[in-house]
């Protein structure tokens, strides 16, 4: 079992697909509602603290908008721990998607330059392109497995 | 029980940065509610589309979803406070862009703010206080004379001034430096009361605002106790003879400094700046004292100077008056010396507050500051519009606070 970090960090869809196929999801376990009443599309749960912006300097630099460095302070320890990422671009946002592009960026830069499997898949937008993105992501993760026991 | 104002939130970023509970707390202290307007997810994508500003960032896609929910009417508000995460450009876009948006197309008061995550409920507190003051007051700030015989006081953080007003005119004035905040406020009334020849039996209403409002207010028994951003506007305008369209208030301070978008007599868009004293009266306070001159004397010293002959490296109080030290020591004249710190602190308000409002003329500049000349004429170059420095311009604060105390004279 591998810790697998997805982006968008939201998306249950993801999440679950990488707990169907036996590894640890890396995510917020947040979910993105269809009604938005809170103060962003992926308020935190519990309240953050202005500590928060503060650990996050260990991603970021104080020049960074605090937004960016109070998310990074929550994803931050989560991408240290990943041992693969499954990262999906140009997600509609009912599928999953973070309030700060800025910290997207982060995010994925910080992913990238990390020596480990990443899988970058776009979203799908048909049928066929659905089935093809599953599979994609059900061969890496599949590969992940086969790499561990090996 | 007064129902409380709802104010909404447009933002992004205050969770993470962990101040979205001072945002709570502010508007709570000042009776007020945040609320985030509800919007569909699914009809975010087409608000942004119909919006045309296509930012990457999802939750300022959603805060243009709300703003125009609020614009069309589907979300009621009596207010709204835009915030975003200071240093990012994408959300100071979208901020300036919404902010002129509701605007221009709704009668909702708005102020914008970016924050950091040492932004605390104080701060805030002044902003909450006026956006919930013309939500509630806005019959009371609709008054265009003053009636009967009221007094006004504004405990500022550099100055106390007081006036006495009967049947629209200015009677009595007193005008002294803070130092104790509540001895100051008695030696201006007496200074006023003394001028007016009136006695404190004969006052029929009274008003008070600045930093030390609720102090004295309650020390004077005062039937209004209001912030400066709605006083000062009213103030402003009734002085200014402008009460009716839109016009610009801009206050320099001795602490903060306000600009203030007015649209008959009352606040549409404001900004509040207090974090650096290098644009504040204190820095012109310090180059007067340098250059031995009365703070007086600092106004017309500057219009015969030429400020570009003096380098200044840095806005900031301490260095930028290294720099007109070192300028002095170069053989630089007093005048060019009082003209470059004037243009130091007007360019600084221009850059960093004027840009958050949307300047419409008359300009009006009001408070202590507004009577050293050198300041208002680089102000003046700056926007390039003839600034209006109404009459009794000092006393602003407590005009405004006398001329809005009339409408608490019993009968009235």
């Amino acid at each position: 079992m591998a810790k697998v970090f997805i982006y968008p960090a939201t998306s249950l869809i993801l999440s679950d697909l990488v707990a169907r196929f036996g590894h640890q999801p890396l995510g917020a376990a947040l979910s993105i509602r269809e009604r938005i009443q809170t103060a962003g599309v992926e308020s935190p749960p519990l309240q953050i603290t202005p500590e928060e912006p503060k650990k996050g300097l260990k991603y970021a630099a104080v020049e960074v908008p605090s937004g960016v460095r109070g998310r990074m302070s929550v994803y931050g320890p989560l991408i240290e721990a990943a041992e693969a990422a499954v990262i999906v671009t140009d997600a509609d946002l009912a599928f999953g998607c973070m309030g700060c592009a800025r910290t997207d960026e982060l995010i994925l830069f910080s992913l990238r330059s990390k020596d480990i499997p990443i899988l970058e898949v776009e979203y799908p937008r048909s049928e066929e392109e659905g089935v093809r993105f599953v599979a994609a992501i059900r061969d890496f993760l599949a590969n992940l497995k086969t790499e561990e026991t090996a | 029980m007064t129902q409380k104002v709802r104010i909404a939130q447009l933002s992004c970023g205050p969770e993470y940065s962990g101040v979205q509970g001072e945002i709570y707390e502010a508007a709570g202290a000042v009776d007020a509610e945040i609320f985030f307007p509800d919007v569909a997810l699914a009809d975010v994508m087409s608000a942004v589309q119909e919006f045309g500003l296509d930012v990457r960032s999802a939750d300022l896609k959603l805060a243009i979803a709300r703003a125009k929910a609020l614009v069309e009417g589907k979300v009621d508000a009596d207010a709204v406070f835009i915030a975003t995460c200071f240093r990012c450009a994408e959300a100071a876009i979208v901020r300036n862009e919404l902010r002129r948006y509701i605007h221009e197309r709704s009668t909702l008061p708005v102020v914008s703010y970016s924050f950091t995550e040492r932004t605390t409920a104080g701060t805030l507190l002044t902003r909450m206080e006026a956006l919930t003051t013309i939500a509630r007051r806005r019959a009371l700030l609709a008054r265009e004379e003053q009636t009967g015989i009221t007094l006004g006081v504004d405990s500022g953080s550099s100055t106390t001034k007081a006036v006495v007003m009967r049947d629209n005119k200015v009677v009595g004035t007193g005008w002294r430096p803070t130092i104790e905040v509540l001895k100051s406020a008695d030696e201006v009334v007496a200074l006023a009361l003394a001028e007016a020849g009136l006695s404190r039996d004969d006052i029929q209403a009274i008003g008070t605002t600045g930093y030390g409002r609720f102090l004295i207010g309650k020390h004077l028994g005062a039937d209004l106790i209001q912030e400066e951003l709605t006083v000062n506007s009213k103030g402003a305008v009734y002085l200014a003879d402008h009460q009716r369209g839109a016009s610009t208030v801009i206050d320099i301070g001795g602490m903060d400094n306000k600009a203030i978008s007015v649209i008959d007599g009352i606040p549409g868009t404001f900004t509040m700046g207090g974090i650096c004293a290098g644009a504040s009266g204190r820095f012109l306070e310090m180059t007067a004292k340098r250059l031995g001159v009365d703070i007086t004397e600092l106004g017309p010293l500057a219009l015969k100077g030429f400020g570009k002959n003096v380098p200044m490296n840095s806005y900031c109080i301490v260095f930028g008056t290294q720099s007109l030290v070192n300028a002095l020591a170069a053989g630089s004249s007093p005048e060019d010396v009082a003209a470059a710190a004037c243009h130091s602190v007007a360019e600084q308000v221009f850059e960093q507050q004027l840009q958050e409002v949307d300047i419409k003329e008359p300009v009006i500049m009001v408070g202590g500051t507004s009577l050293i000349e050198g300041l208002v004429h680089a102000m003046g170059e700056l926007l390039q519009t003839d600034i209006v420095v109404p009459p009794h311009s000092q006393y602003i604060g407590a005009v405004g606070s006398a001329l809005l105390a009339s409408g608490y004279i019993k009968g009235d």
